[in-house]
């Protein structure tokens, strides 16, 4: 295991307006990271920093032991980008549109453009347009056009929004067949289905790094207190009662019930009594072990 | 080695220009719509001003100046009027662009040997072909009147005819028609050259960026001058069809003489060519979109129409507006194209011209190429 991404306070502002905010982290070899946030949380300024896109205000990053900023063209070489606007000429077809991105990086044997067309399964499309494509194969083409030069980091940037869930299970798919021959891999969402598949997440909001660990340790350790599924009715009038309750620090509609994060000191007898007092018939209120968007909504709120 | 990047690049270009047939048909049409407007409509040439004619004498020797009129194709004798407000109505109405008023006594004055006055009316409302005409109705007259002099003279028994002190014989050189046509022709082609070709290629290096794809090639192992010139190639070649359309149809079609050397106008063009693809280059590395991009690159263009002296001439121009045009380069391009094609001299004497146009190629080429980053910010 070796270091592939180093980034140390990277800081990014346009204007008065910080995009990045000190950011550091570290990624190792064969990982899978997810970078969980909102859009506009400064998913894509990271990556564009750590690509030499744009450069940084403050803090440095190397990535494959290059520096971003002095040896952007030998950091590129190894690395794969999908950018959140697939990288597609819609009036090329796939195989033209491939062909390209390998004339430009210097692949040149048919062998390789086959065998990538194979592994992501667009055998037998070469001909079609890509505008022609569904937006789970246009990604599917995005990605291989990213891995055509057979990089051993790969930035993906949202390559599942707007994606059916099926087609997004797989595109993850590929994603861990990647990992499996030890290349990096950085993904970014706001899938927070998608972020339990990553090895790493870390959890972006207004442009600062709020954590970064496994799900299961986000889960355990990120979340000041505990979470509780709460089955009650009338559903809307326990919702109220239970913000109105002194040590609940979120509520909220969760399918057939509620799901309500409190302070580690509250517990069962506590809720069933605030419900109870409000005159709320109370079916059951279970621990649960918190959900990653537990985790990001208490981080991120 | 080949070079499969640029090899890459300029196929993919192809390949999205053959793609997009409508911006195709438009390229090769837009030169052929331009050129049989600017050789048709923008015609400086005047012929058959309706000139209307209020001939109080009716007689023989008012025919006569009459016919001197009519026989000139500068005039058309468009109304025969039977009083002078008729005549002011035509030229109100824009009916008649001219009116001769003749006088009743006109016979009797030239008989009885005195000068005979008449009225040339023109409308000014066009300078252009006001000057012109007012031109020709002065030699018409003054023609005609040397005419009568001499028969006055012969009559009187001299048998030399009249010779004038001083004849000034006036030759056209190139264009004896002074035909607008072999002024705009040629010009025509500059401007081709320099529209067509910045706007195009403004618009493919934008599009990547409105598209986003710039952002994938940046992260490849391009090279900035490698992308340039593989996304100018394509363009040079259809700005070089265009300019051979319009020599093509300018010489069938217009008659417009081609008496230079075609290789040396396709070198100069070249030359010139560049500075239209850099022109694109540079809006490209300002602009964001393609909207932004073509008024970008039509900024550049009314200042190249009017102050290169595509369409007026710069000796007429105020001294510091013709300071001005040195800095335009469609000037030393209009000056060698108009010389190549209409008095087919070489190049050799055009180096005024054309080393101006290699230094503004060189400038604005390497102004895009360093404003054009491997970089977003």
């Amino acid at each position: 295991m070796s270091t592939v991404i180093l980034a140390d306070n990277l800081t990014r502002r346009f204007g008065d307006f910080t995009a990045v905010d000190h950011v550091s982290f570290e990624a190792q070899t064969g990982e899978v990271l997810g970078y969980l946030g909102p859009n506009g949380s400064g998913k894509t300024t990271t990556i564009r920093m750590l690509l030499g896109l744009i450069r940084p205000t403050e803090g440095r990053a190397e990535v494959m032991g290059f520096d971003v900023q002095h040896d952007t063209e030998r950091l590129r070489r190894q690395c794969g980008y999908m950018s959140q606007k697939f990288a597609l000429y819609d009036e090329l077809t796939v195989w033209e549109n491939l062909t390209f991105y390998a004339g430009v990086y210097g692949v040149n044997e048919r062998a390789r453009l086959n065998e990538t067309l194979k592994w992501v399964g667009l055998v037998g499309q070469e001909k079609t347009r890509t505008t022609a494509l569904s937006s789970g194969w246009r990604q599917r083409l995005a990605l291989a056009i990213a891995f055509i030069h057979r990089p051993r980091l790969l930035f993906l940037d949202e390559p599942t929004s707007g994606v059916d869930p099926t087609a997004r299970r797989m595109f993850w798919d590929l994603i861990y067949a990647l990992a499996e021959e030890g290349v990096t891999v950085l993904v970014t969402t706001h899938y927070m289905d998608e972020a339990e598949y990553c090895g790493r997440v870390g959890i972006m909001r207004a442009g600062k790094l709020l954590a970064m660990d496994t799900p299961s340790n986000l889960k355990a350790k990120a979340l000041p207190g505990r979470a509780w599924d709460v089955f009650a009715e009338p559903l809307l009038k326990s919702l109220a009662v239970l913000e109105a309750t002194p040590g609940v620090t979120r509520a909220g509609l969760s399918g057939d019930h509620l799901r309500a994060i409190t302070l580690p000191g509250v517990d069962v007898n506590a809720l069933h009594a605030a419900l109870g007092a409000a005159g709320v018939t109370v079916a059951a209120v279970d621990a649960v072990e918190p959900s990653l968007e537990d985790v990001f909504l208490a981080l991120a709120g | 080695m080949t070079n499969s990047r640029l090899l890459s690049i300029i196929r993919k270009e192809f390949v999205q220009i053959a793609r997009d047939p409508r911006t195709l048909v438009l390229a090769l049409i837009i030169p052929v719509v331009q050129l049989f407007l600017l050789g048709y409509a923008a015609n400086n040439d005047v012929r058959n001003i309706p000139l209307a004619i209020y001939d109080q004498d009716r007689g023989p020797t008012a025919r006569a100046l009459i016919d001197a009129y009519r026989a000139a194709d500068y005039f058309k004798l468009a109304y025969d009027v039977d009083s002078e407000a008729e005549l002011r109505t035509l030229i109100e109405n824009g009916d008649a662009r001219a009116g001769l008023i003749i006088p009743a006594d006109y016979s009797l004055q030239i008989k009885s040997g005195s000068s005979a006055q008449v009225a040339f009316i023109l409308d000014g409302s066009d300078p252009t072909a006001a000057s012109t005409a007012l031109a020709a109705a002065q030699f018409i007259g003054q023609a005609h009147a040397t005419a009568i002099m001499s028969e006055r003279l012969q009559q009187k028994g001299q048998t030399a005819a009249l010779t004038l002190p001083v004849d000034v014989r006036t030759q056209v050189w190139y264009n004896p028609d002074l035909a607008s046509a072999y002024f705009m022709v040629p010009g025509l082609t500059g401007m081709i050259l320099q529209t067509l070709t910045s706007i195009l290629t403004a618009s493919a290096v934008v599009r990547e960026r409105e598209r986003g794809t710039i952002e994938q090639l940046i992260v490849t192992p391009i090279r900035p001058w490698e992308l340039l010139l593989g996304k100018l190639l394509p363009y040079t070649i259809l700005a070089l069809v265009n300019t051979f359309e319009v020599l093509v149809i300018g010489s069938l079609w217009f008659n417009v003489p081609v008496r230079g050397d075609l290789f040396q106008i396709a070198l100069v063009s070249g030359l010139f060519l560049v500075t239209g693809l850099g022109i694109g280059l540079l809006a490209s590395t300002i602009a964001n979109t393609q909207q932004e991009a073509i008024l970008t690159v039509w900024m550049t263009l009314l200042p190249s129409i009017f102050l290169s002296g595509f369409f007026f001439p710069l000796e007429a121009m105020p001294r510091f507006l013709q300071v001005i045009s040195y800095a335009i380069p469609l000037r030393y391009y209009l000056v060698a194209i108009r010389s190549l094609m209409l008095k087919g001299v070489g190049i050799e004497s055009l180096q005024p011209q054309i080393i101006p146009l290699i230094i503004f190629g060189l400038l604005i080429m390497s102004a895009a190429a360093l404003r054009f980053k491997k970089r977003l910010d």
